[in-house]
């Protein structure tokens, strides 16, 4: 492991919170920024336009007029700091510009700069700067520190959401040619090829054959994990890390137990074979609906009944928020299911109908918690009443395990913690961040590995997985104490004996 | 002076009036084109309207989110609302029975309000996380509203203006007529920074208090899957087939 500075765990109960530590991160190792053909392909601008001061506060005005969070989260903070210690990001560099309100006043002191009154005329008074090129540095570093989490909305008392702020940065920053690499590279691979990868179509039908061989191998059973299949009941969309990353593929493995078990047909598509909507996090309307327009289409062509995504957390949001506002109406599906289901419901109400058997002893040994996703967590549900998102994960992994255990009341539910490597952050040249944003998670899962035995932590997000899989080692951690809701689930279910 | 005060409070009222409604008609134009409820959240438009009352009235998520600040947060904006309902009896002849009601309490609220800026102040002076947010329009904002308070309960409890005189002023301001104002150094002090305050709010932070209504994270009922939510010019999006 390379040489990074490991923060020191402290006790999750003291609610441990950092000393100022005033430009702890402002010389952080930055995202790399994207290249002109990543960015061109997105139709931005290749490098940082001669006029990019005019252009972004041209940007910034289009933006205050088509999002009212944009608009009303400017103007209505009154600095009362609820927000301060509520960020994981702070939590773990102790950075005060990666407190919530300070993040949001690097966005905010440029629009009271050129769309105020009060700051047209007294700058100085009331916190408004030119927008000069060490601010558009001070914004590429610390909106790219920003997991777009939506903790701090939680605990705001207006509900202001620093993710909005930090999505509407990151798309002003790509439309003056500064984007960032990770982001953009990967949203150009889903355009073209149809996932963050850049797998084609061969490459993954092989890899689901090698998966129906696994199976056959460990079961005996002939478990399909089929591709483009027509007339297919359900069309599942997951991460397109589920088809190689461990623990990630496991989970898909669960996802075809399942499906074999309760003898519902379903299908992966090779065009829309990505859950993941990473314009998301470069705040872009137009790339998100064209990404999701593509399980549109894949939906009509295979003429599915129904859509099922698989675990991932911000895909779960972009699917369960966005997906009906911008490829919808879904009036072409079964309409006795919501559009679209998460794996989990669809597992969930398999279990409470009988449809399916589990046997915990599958798992025996195991004592699990949760880590609940900040987008599922935060920017979604399941089922139908709300905290669905939290109650039906539990059901499904406590119906599948001899064991669970929560973590500190905290760190779980609404309040739970990123993982640190949320809303495209997870690259490794941003790795000393990603180490530091995890701390608080950390912390509440060395308390309960310490005094409850708890062997495993579940996880129903690929950028989760591949964070924890990553990171936690550091802090000593065995990586492989990550899994994926439905690995519990695929060493649980009886196949075989339904008739 | 008298003539100064009445355009004085005729311009504040303009301005605050003006302001206020330019920012509420920009708040409420603006489309919102995602659903971005923070969840868990209400089903329902209602439940959703629901959550908004409780934090207006009972600052629930600030609740959550830190016990001391809540508690200093309430004591300042309950004592302002007493305050605030205790002085419509200078604007109406005959008083209504509510405003009546709280007379009694008129000196409670003040001295909440005080205590409870008091205590905000510190607190911004002591918490580092706190500080380092805070601005001098922060900080003046705090001043403002303590030299408001303190110069309002320094009338009502050391020295005493012509009560009778400010309402017969302000009574008559309302019919467009300018009378009298009593001669007071801390009357013309409290009614000064009282306009100073209706000039700011509609280009302050002030603007929390019509804002929170409009925020999509609170306002927003969470019915993504049920009902398709499409802003104007999201739908023009679609409807040019891009």
């Amino acid at each position: 492991m390379a040489d990074y500075e490991i923060p020191t765990l402290g006790d999750v109960e003291e609610r441990p919170i950092p000393q100022l530590a005033p430009g702890a991160m402002a010389n952080a190792k930055t995202c790399y920024p994207a290249s002109a053909a990543h960015q061109e392909a997105l139709g931005f601008p290749g490098g940082l336009v001669p006029d990019w001061q005019e252009k972004a506060i041209a940007k910034m005005g289009d933006l205050l007029g088509r999002y009212r969070s944009l608009q009303v989260f400017m103007d209505i903070c009154v600095k009362c700091g609820a927000c301060t210690d509520k960020c994981h990001y702070f939590l773990g560099t102790g950075d005060p510009k990666n407190m919530p309100v300070a993040r949001q006043d690097l966005f905010r002191s440029v629009y009271r700069r050129y769309f105020t009154p009060a700051g047209k005329m007294f700058p100085a008074l009331v916190g408004a700067k030119d927008f000069t090129r060490e601010l558009l540095d001070e914004w590429y570093n610390y909106f790219h520190q920003c997991s777009q989490c939506r903790r701090c909305s939680v605990f705001c008392p207006y509900g202001i959401d620093t993710a909005e702020i930090s999505m509407a940065a990151r798309e002003i920053m790509d439309h003056i040619g500064v984007g960032q690499k990770y982001c953009n590279e990967i949203l150009g691979k889903v355009h073209k090829i149809g996932n963050n990868l850049g797998l084609p179509e061969p490459a993954l039908a092989n890899t689901l054959e090698g998966l129906e061989e696994d199976v056959k191998d460990e079961t005996g059973l002939d478990v399909k994990y089929p591709l483009d299949v027509e007339g297919a009941e359900v069309l599942l969309i997951t991460p397109s890390a589920d088809f190689f990353a461990e623990p990630h593929v496991m989970g898909l493995i669960g996802y075809g137990k399942v499906f074999h078990a309760a003898g519902v047909s379903w299908t992966l598509s090779s065009y829309a074979s990505e859950a993941a909507n990473f314009s998301m996090f470069i705040g872009n309307y137009d790339h998100l609906r064209k990404a999701a327009l593509r399980i549109r289409k894949a939906a009509q062509d295979l003429k599915v009944k129904r859509i099922i995504f698989g675990e991932c957390g911000h895909a779960w949001r972009v699917a369960y928020s966005f997906l009906n506002t911008v490829a919808g109406p879904w009036d072409f599906l079964d309409p006795r299911y919501p559009v679209p289901q998460h794996i989990l419901e669809f597992t969930y109400d398999l279990i409470r109908r009988k449809g399916i058997k589990l046997d915990r002893s599958g798992n025996e040994g195991k004592v699990l918690t949760i880590h609940d996703s900040c987008n599922v967590a935060r920017g979604s549900r399941m089922g139908d009443f709300p905290g669905g998102q939290f109650a039906i994960p539990r059901e499904v992994i406590k119906a599948s395990v001899p064991t669970f255990v929560d973590m500190h009341r905290d760190t779980i539910c609404e309040k739970t913690f990123c993982c640190g490597g949320g809303g495209g952050l997870l690259t490794d040249e941003l790795m000393d961040l990603r180490i530091k944003g995890v701390k608080p998670r950390a912390e509440a899962l060395k308390q309960v590995v310490d005094d409850h035995g708890v062997t495993h932590m579940a996880s129903i997000c690929a950028i989760c997985k591949s964070q924890f899989t990553k990171v936690l080692p550091y802090y000593g951690f065995d990586r492989e104490m990550i899994v994926s809701a439905h690995q519990l689930v695929s060493d649980a279910i009886v196949l075989g004996d339904n008739g | 002076m008298s003539t100064l005060f009445a355009s004085l409070f005729a311009f504040a009222t303009l301005v605050l009036v003006a302001g206020l409604a330019a920012k509420i008609w920009q708040f409420a134009r603006t489309p919102a084109p995602l659903k971005i409820p923070t969840s868990p959240a209400p089903l329902t438009r209602r439940g959703a309207a629901l959550r908004v009352a409780g934090e207006v009235a009972l600052f629930q998520s600030l609740f959550k989110s830190n016990k001391p600040l809540w508690l200093f947060a309430v004591l300042f904006h309950l004592g302002l609302a007493v305050v605030v309902a205790r002085h419509l009896r200078y604007f109406q002849d005959p008083v209504w029975l509510p405003v009546r009601l709280v007379q009694p309490f008129g000196l409670y609220g003040g001295l909440m309000m005080v205590a409870g800026l008091a205590l905000l102040t510190l607190r911004r002076m002591l918490v580092a996380r706190v500080a380092f947010v805070t601005g001098p329009s922060d900080w003046l904002m705090l001043v403002l509203l303590l030299a408001i308070g303190a110069s309002g309960l320094t009338m009502k409890a050391v020295a005493h203006t012509d009560i009778v005189g400010v309402k017969a002023f302000f009574v008559g301001l309302m019919h467009l007529q300018v009378r009298p104002l009593p001669d007071d150094p801390v009357l013309a002090v409290h009614l000064g920074l009282v306009a100073v305050l209706m000039l700011v709010f509609p280009f302050s932070k002030l603007l929390h208090a019509p804002g929170i209504f409009f925020s999509p994270t609170r306002n927003q009922a969470d019915d993504a899957r049920e009902r398709r939510h499409l802003a104007p010019w999201a739908a023009r999006l679609e409807a040019e087939g891009n």
